[in-house]
């Protein structure tokens, strides 16, 4: 009894300890940011350390040099199959071409997507990629403004240096699982890092991004009328808002009172532009990233077989506004439109992303009923 | 008023903290004191406030009326009344009652000769109240930070304020609030049913003794506390629950800015198993 006690008080102790040193405390002073009415307690709360760190790593690289206009005449004209970038000046074309080098292979060179002996072929799979990649793009800048506004995407904001973003997901097989009698764990109960490191559903992704399971679980009666959604799909909800939150470095008040999570009177407006980014994400990864399964060998494909995915964090890595709001199109304005509608491209950029609308301003319009 | 015929000689003067013998009266019941007159004081001005405050507010429904602290924006300032000052105020009015109220308790214990485990144990709610609106909001800086005075807009300040963290049942104090919580109401539960039915074994046979009691925990779960010992443990239990329910949101945000579920990852990292 004394033994085990005292055995009992040394674990505790040293528990104690390491949870004191190693769990990273915070301290004061911290910074908060009031959302709505004093007192509700919509606000984030945000170490100022912390932030300071993530400004320095989020920076937009600089150009290798500035955007010029030119009058030579179109690469198609000296390349061969150049099939969506032949429109381009020939020096903006090479231009375009060393960036995107330095956004995703900067260790690398052209041979990391073209044959170097015969740079119009397209035997590496990469390029094949590459050019869906600025296809998808242009669909983000093009289609999505309700999400990505003026701000819009390059291939750095993804890719920030490497060939495979470091947020993407694929189907999630989980960890080996005893058959028969043994107890299920349902899809969840792991430490799970996409979802924050909660023991809800490890997967949200392949019904809510992949496919177009409805994320809405709270009922709009005051009394069941219909069977209600399971526990487990509400949780699967919760982890997909876990990770929504966690992509942004934001917390559930960012855009939800959550004494009604579901009503969009009492939201904040930077609900409306993440329920656009939901649909955004759903349409690359349906119509721009599964097309692309036959053409990425096995070892580039997820345990199941998948091809890999976007989800907020692809873009968001950890920040509300991707690269800090900054934008990169007004250097690299053949991303912002697909090549039908650049025939206008000699004109200079639009002004700086200084004054573009950000995601943390009111968008006006109404959500789409469609959304519940 | 009646009085049982032993509790006259109970009823002694003197032992006041303050104020000597004035105010050391009794007035029915109850005993007066200085800290009964500035109990009394602090309630009334403050509940008059919320009434200011509800009538300048949009509505009368009980269930609605608020009274909001002011915006963060205002820092550790004094606020405009109308934008939080009355918070303020009412804030101040409540600690003065709650603080006049456990030192009424001590004043009485005094005059009894009995220990002060009473305003002490007060003492812990006390501390519960001023760390939600006093010293967690100095530690974040604003006053905005308190929550606010009104029966559903509080509550909507601790749903949000949970889902600030994103998953506050992963936050240790908590955790261990709630456990003290449920083991407090267990424990009243059992000592209360223990009682009851060794005073109550029957009409026509004689109430049993504290042994039956001890007794029957013996044989149900090997050991009994005691008869003092489960006053011991129940009141540990209840200062427990109402002290790391402080811990718990005093640690939200001054000493934790991030998700709840993110910060077990020192146990996930722990070096027997990673």
């Amino acid at each position: 009894m004394k033994i085990g006690l005292a055995f009992a008080a040394i674990v505790g102790l040293f528990l104690t300890v390491a949870m004191l040193v190693t769990a990273g405390w915070d301290r004061p002073p911290v910074v908060a940011e009031q959302v709505g009415y004093r007192g509700l307690a919509m606000e984030q709360v945000d170490n100022p350390r912390m932030e300071a760190a993530l400004v320095a790593l989020h920076q937009a690289p600089e150009a290798i040099y500035p955007w010029a206009p030119s009058d030579l005449p179109p690469a198609g004209e000296f390349y061969e199959n150049l099939q969506v970038l032949g429109h381009l000046p020939e020096d903006q074309f090479l231009r375009l071409m060393t960036s995107i080098t330095e956004w995703i292979v900067p260790d690398g060179d052209c041979g990391y997507c073209h044959n170097l002996e015969n740079l119009a072929s397209d035997e590496v799979y990469t390029k094949v990629i590459a050019r869906q990649m600025l296809e998808m793009t242009w669909a983000i800048n093009e289609d999505w403004g309700d999400h990505v506004g003026d701000t819009g995407v390059t291939c750095y904001t993804c890719h920030r240096g490497q060939p495979i973003p470091s947020e993407i997901w694929f189907t999630e097989e989980g960890p080996p699982q005893a058959a028969g009698f043994a107890a299920s764990r349902q899809g969840q109960n792991i430490a799970a890092a996409a979802v924050g490191m909660t023991s809800l559903p490890y997967d949200p992704f392949t019904p809510l991004l992949g496919g177009t399971e409805s994320i809405r679980v709270e009922p709009r009666t005051a009394l069941p009328e219909t069977p209600g959604v399971s526990i487990q799909e509400t949780e699967r909800t919760y982890a997909l808002m876990i990770h929504m939150s966690q992509s942004l470095g934001v917390n559930c008040t960012f855009c939800h009172n959550t004494r009604a999570m579901a009503s969009w009177e009492h939201s904040t407006p930077q609900r409306i532009t993440a329920w656009h980014g939901i649909q955004m994400v759903r349409s690359l990864n349906e119509d721009h990233l599964l097309p692309l399964t036959s053409l990425f060998p096995d070892e580039r494909l997820g345990p199941l077989g998948d091809v890999a995915k976007v989800n907020c964090g692809t873009c968001h890595q950890g920040i509300n506004q991707p690269l800090l709001g900054q934008s990169m199109l007004p250097e690299f304005p053949s991303l912002a439109q697909r090549p039908e509608e650049t025939a206008a491209m000699e004109e200079p950029a639009d002004e700086p992303a200084a004054d573009e609308p950000a995601a943390d301003e009111p968008v006006e319009e109404e959500p789409d009923p469609a959304a519940e | 008023m009646a009085m049982l015929s032993f509790e006259r000689k109970y009823r002694v003067r003197g032992g006041t903290l303050i104020g000597g013998d004035l105010f050391d009266f009794w007035v029915g019941p109850f005993y007066c004191g200085f800290f009964g007159v500035t109990t009394i004081f602090f309630a009334v001005l403050g509940t008059l406030l919320i009434l200011y405050g509800a009538a300048l507010g949009p509505t009368w429904n009980i269930w609605l009326i608020s009274i909001a602290p002011p915006d963060i924006s205002y820092g550790l300032a004094l606020a405009p009344l109308k934008e939080g000052g009355l918070w303020q105020l009412i804030t101040i009015c409540a600690i003065g009652a709650f603080v006049s109220w456990a030192l009424r308790e001590v004043e009485i214990s005094r005059k009894l000769g009995i220990g002060y485990h009473v305003p002490v144990a007060f003492g812990v709610a006390i501390f519960a109240y001023v760390t939600l609106v006093v010293i967690r909001p100095v530690l974040l800086g604003a006053w905005g930070h308190g929550f606010p005075y009104g029966i559903f807009s509080h509550l909507d300040w601790v749903s949000n304020v949970g889902y600030q963290y994103l998953h506050f049942h992963y936050n240790p104090a908590h955790m261990l609030g709630v456990t003290f919580f449920f083991t407090t109401t267990l424990a009243l539960a059992m000592h209360g049913g223990l009682i009851l039915s060794a005073s109550n074994p029957g009409k026509g046979k004689t109430v049993r003794t504290p042994e039956y009691e001890d007794t029957f925990f013996r044989d149900f779960i090997g050991y009994s506390v005691g008869t003092l010992g489960i006053h011991r443990m129940g009141l540990f239990l209840a200062l427990s629950a109402g002290f790391w329910s402080a811990v718990c949101i005093v640690i939200s945000g001054p000493m934790w800015t991030r998700s709840w579920p993110e910060w077990w990852n020192w146990w996930l990292e722990l070096p027997i198993w990673s």
